[in-house]
């Protein structure tokens, strides 16, 4: 079109609507109408609203919180994981964040690749003694306020391989939540992971050395 | 490349670029080359490598010059702890290690402990453990496609892959209450039949698999970004590959039709009519479309297995070796003996060394069990086609970009579990 | 597999090397010399068996010699598999490494140094391939203990917490 092309016609036309301007009532009202009932419509219309009835039409209609429990619920809903399988556990982790059982209808399927973009680690699979300070090192690089899923009964406790190969997630790392499973279902995985939503909702303090007791394990420089 | 007319400059200028400069062989030392060479790591933790996989990439320039995979971050000790346990307790050890293809485990394991204990499996039985192998199949290259996708960057096919493969779970759900690591099969046959209802559900599946695998078809195969991807990069011919071990789809792709289903059939394969999917040149595009079409194979077979199921017993009528039923402990005393001597303490089985071979989804997986003649395996060791398969990455991506090496590890299908064990 | 009569004259083919033949459910199984290892498995690639499925180590505990390596030979063309098998003591467990004319031990071989502690000669890279590179002790021997963590139940806890203090 911007070359010269088509030929374009503009028309207005007036819609013959139902609505007519005048029934369009917007109207400026300032806070201390709105406070007093302005907006109800209709024979309830209150001529002034007073002590309990004035507090309970505030609450429904205005939210108000503490700014801590409303950074805490922006925490809660918005974990990003740490893409992190180790073993079969990382295979239902996918099928969390498949099409059934769907992780992103909570906010959560964003997988990030890199520790220091992720707070949420979800330990899927087994431990190895290889692998526990490669963990570990992950683990230190994520950013305050982070969390931890223990998933599976391998890194939980050591599963059903109890033997000179694994190391329990809890021997090097603080761990929030354990699911158990081998390997949990994708609803179990799920139900872990909103009880550490629910965990984060009730704001707890946000260091892990506080949450855990362990403060003093810093290391020394 | 195509050349012709229709070619626009883009194009033109695009292929008029050569690295022939990098591609030389590298220099005599102590003559200066002006590309030096770089050591990456690519970690233990990345999301491009099938699990915890730590390849250490020499690099000149984007050209990978030599390529060292360093492995054991998931060594789990499965075998030394199934030397601890009775023979009927390893299996679900033993499933645990390639942890895709887990019935195939326990299919070798199980395979070696019958031949060991001289224990006949009823018909009924091998094609029930047929159908389930299939399936485990399907579920394995279906996990393979999506990742390896997603790797390449084709995000959404890891999520219709996903949808298959709940679908496949839950077939195994249905017929032996878990999803993964099910330990259904059981030495001498399978430990439960299938519930009624399973047949519908299984005939269903397979009606719809054939088209959605056509979908995947299509839609990387007209994705010119997967093509140019594939096509043409790190092939290996035949005959490293063998003199490197390697069986499977890699093989296959290469143009070797080897396939222990059809050499040395086990359990009843030769009872069914299914094509062996061979490559010709070898190269990434060759190794995923013989998998692609493995898939249209295993969903044939399991037809042919639901529509000839035999009827009996599902397990081997041996009470020393297999639990008699549950009704017959109240009526029978042998039955109860039994049964007690094979949960507390096991079958015992003669000494003897086996090495039992099967076709898992990523080439020959063999179990070897040696027995002294008490109730606990001497030794187990598994022969996983993965950790023989890695020794060929790097005759692989020698000389090729990064790009094409992530691809190559993703058509690999390297299961970091059976690597390690 | 070669039948109990084909393995027989294959043994006879080989000569020396060959300790015992054991047809066992159908397989055959070559115990041969452990210094002969590599002219063996030469011999037996010119008979056909060209793929090289599996190398494992075994621990023979107690009975001596204590350390075996299993070779699991191929051949596409028959579809027949033949195993040759040797046995080493801990006093001097080495063994000619075969890598370099089947490449495909390469890993396998490094796996039995790290499970079982058998040295392979003439390996180009012999580490450990599982366990760390600082491990001590070889994980697979029938004497290391399996190792693990006590598992402490609820009734147990406090009875394990003050022991240990």
């Amino acid at each position: 079109m911007a070359a010269g092309g088509i030929d374009v016609e503009v028309k207005r036309e007036r819609l013959g609507s139902p609505v007519e301007p005048e029934g369009l009532r917007v109207r400026d009202l300032n806070a201390h109408q709105l406070l007093r009932g302005a907006d109800i419509e209709g024979p309830n219309r209150p001529a002034h609203l007073e002590g309990e009835e004035l507090e309970r039409y505030v609450e429904e209609r205005v939210l108000t919180t503490t700014l801590d429990s409303a950074v805490a619920w922006a925490r809660g809903n918005s974990f990003f994981p740490l893409a992190f399988g180790l073993a079969c556990c990382a295979m239902e982790q996918f099928h969390t964040a498949g099409p059934r059982m769907d992780i992103a209808r909570f906010g959560f399927e964003a997988f990030r690749a890199s520790p220091r973009q992720a707070d949420l680690i979800i330990l899927a699979g087994r431990v190895s003694i290889k692998m526990a300070p490669i963990i570990r090192r992950l683990y230190d690089q994520m950013l305050e306020p982070k969390w931890a899923i223990s998933m599976g009964a391998c890194c939980s406790s050591m599963g059903v391989f109890n033997n000179y190969a694994l190391v329990p997630a809890d021997k090097f790392m603080p761990i929030d939540v354990h699911v158990p499973g081998c390997p949990p279902r994708p609803e179990s995985l799920m139900h872990g992971i909103l009880k550490l939503r629910d965990l984060v909702l009730a704001d707890p303090p946000e260091g892990w050395r506080t949450r855990y007791a362990a403060v003093g394990t810093e290391e020394a420089p | 490349m195509s050349d012709g007319p229709g070619l626009s400059d883009y194009r033109r200028r695009e292929q008029s670029v050569t690295l022939e400069q990098l591609e030389q062989p590298l220099d005599v030392p102590g003559v200066e080359s002006s590309a030096e060479l770089l050591t990456l790591n690519f970690g233990p933790h990345h999301p491009a490598t099938h699990g915890v996989l730590r390849l250490l990439v020499t690099l000149q320039g984007e050209i990978v010059r030599d390529i060292k995979p360093v492995i054991g971050y998931v060594h789990t000790g499965i075998e030394k702890t199934a030397e601890d346990k009775s023979y009927w307790k390893v299996i679900p050890v033993v499933e645990r290690m390639d942890y895709l293809a887990y019935y195939f485990n326990a299919m070798a394991y199980v395979g070696a402990v019958e031949t060991l204990l001289e224990a006949e499996v009823p018909k009924r039985a091998q094609y029930l453990r047929i159908i389930h192998l299939e399936l485990n199949r399907i579920a394995s290259h279906l996990i393979w496609l999506g990742t390896s996708a997603l790797d390449l960057g084709a995000v959404s096919i890891f999520l219709y892959c996903l949808r298959e493969r709940d679908i496949v779970l839950d077939l195994f759900e249905m017929s032996s209450g878990q999803r993964m690591h099910t330990r259904y099969f059981q030495v001498g046959g399978v430990i439960e039949d299938i519930p009624p209802g399973f047949e519908r559900k299984v005939r269903e599946f397979c009606k719809v698999m054939p088209a959605r695998a056509d979908e995947y078809g299509a839609i990387l195969n007209a994705n010119e970004i997967v093509l140019q991807r594939l096509r043409g990069t790190c092939p290996l011919d035949a005959e490293t590959l063998l003199s490197l071990g390697v069986t499977g789809p890699l093989l296959r792709a290469a143009g070797n039709p080897w396939d222990l289903r059809k050499a040395a059939p086990y359990s009843s394969y030769e009872d069914f009519d299914f094509k062996i999917p061979v490559g010709t040149v070898g190269d990434n595009y060759d190794r995923f479309a013989v998998r692609l079409a493995e898939i249209y194979e295993s969903v044939k077979i399991v037809e042919q297995a639901l529509d000839g199921l035999p009827e009996g017993p599902y397990i081997t009528e041996d009470r020393k070796v297999a639990l008699p039923p549950r009704h017959e402990l109240a009526t029978s005393m042998e039955a109860l003996i039994h049964h007690f001597k094979l949960v507390t303490e096991g079958f015992r089985v003669p000494p003897g060394e086996i090495y039992n071979p099967i076709e898992s989804p990523r080439g020959e997986l063999a179990c070897f069990v040696r027995s002294d003649g008490s109730s606990k395996p001497a030794r187990v060791h598994m022969r996983d086609p993965s950790f023989v398969n890695l020794q060929a990455l790097s005759h692989m991506v020698k000389g090729s970009y990064i790009a094409d090496m992530i691809a190559t590890v993703a058509m690999l299908d390297p299961i970091l579990g059976g690597i390690d064990r | 597999m070669p039948d109990a009569t084909g393995l027989e004259l294959l043994a006879q083919e080989l000569g020396d090397s060959v300790l015992e033949t054991v047809y066992f459910r159908n397989r055959a199984t070559l115990e041969i010399d452990p210094e002969t290892v590599c002219s063996v498995l030469r011999g037996l690639r010119d008979r056909g068996f060209t793929l090289l499925a599996s190398v494992h180590g075994v621990d023979y505990h107690p009975s001596e010699p204590r350390l075996g390596v299993h070779y699991e030979l191929l051949d596409m063309a028959r579809v027949d598999r033949v195993t040759v098998k040797l046995r080493v003591g801990l006093d001097a467990p080495e063994v000619d490494s075969v890598t370099p004319e089947w490449p495909t031990a390469d890993h396998q071989e490094r796996e039995i140094y790290d499970m079982f502690g058998v040295v392979f000669r003439g390996h180009p890279n012999l580490r450990r391939i599982l366990m760390p590179e600082d491990y001590e002790g070889h994980p697979q021997r029938r004497d290391f203990p399996v190792g693990g963590e006590p598992v402490i139940f609820t009734r147990d806890e406090r009875k394990w917490l003050e022991a240990r203090e």
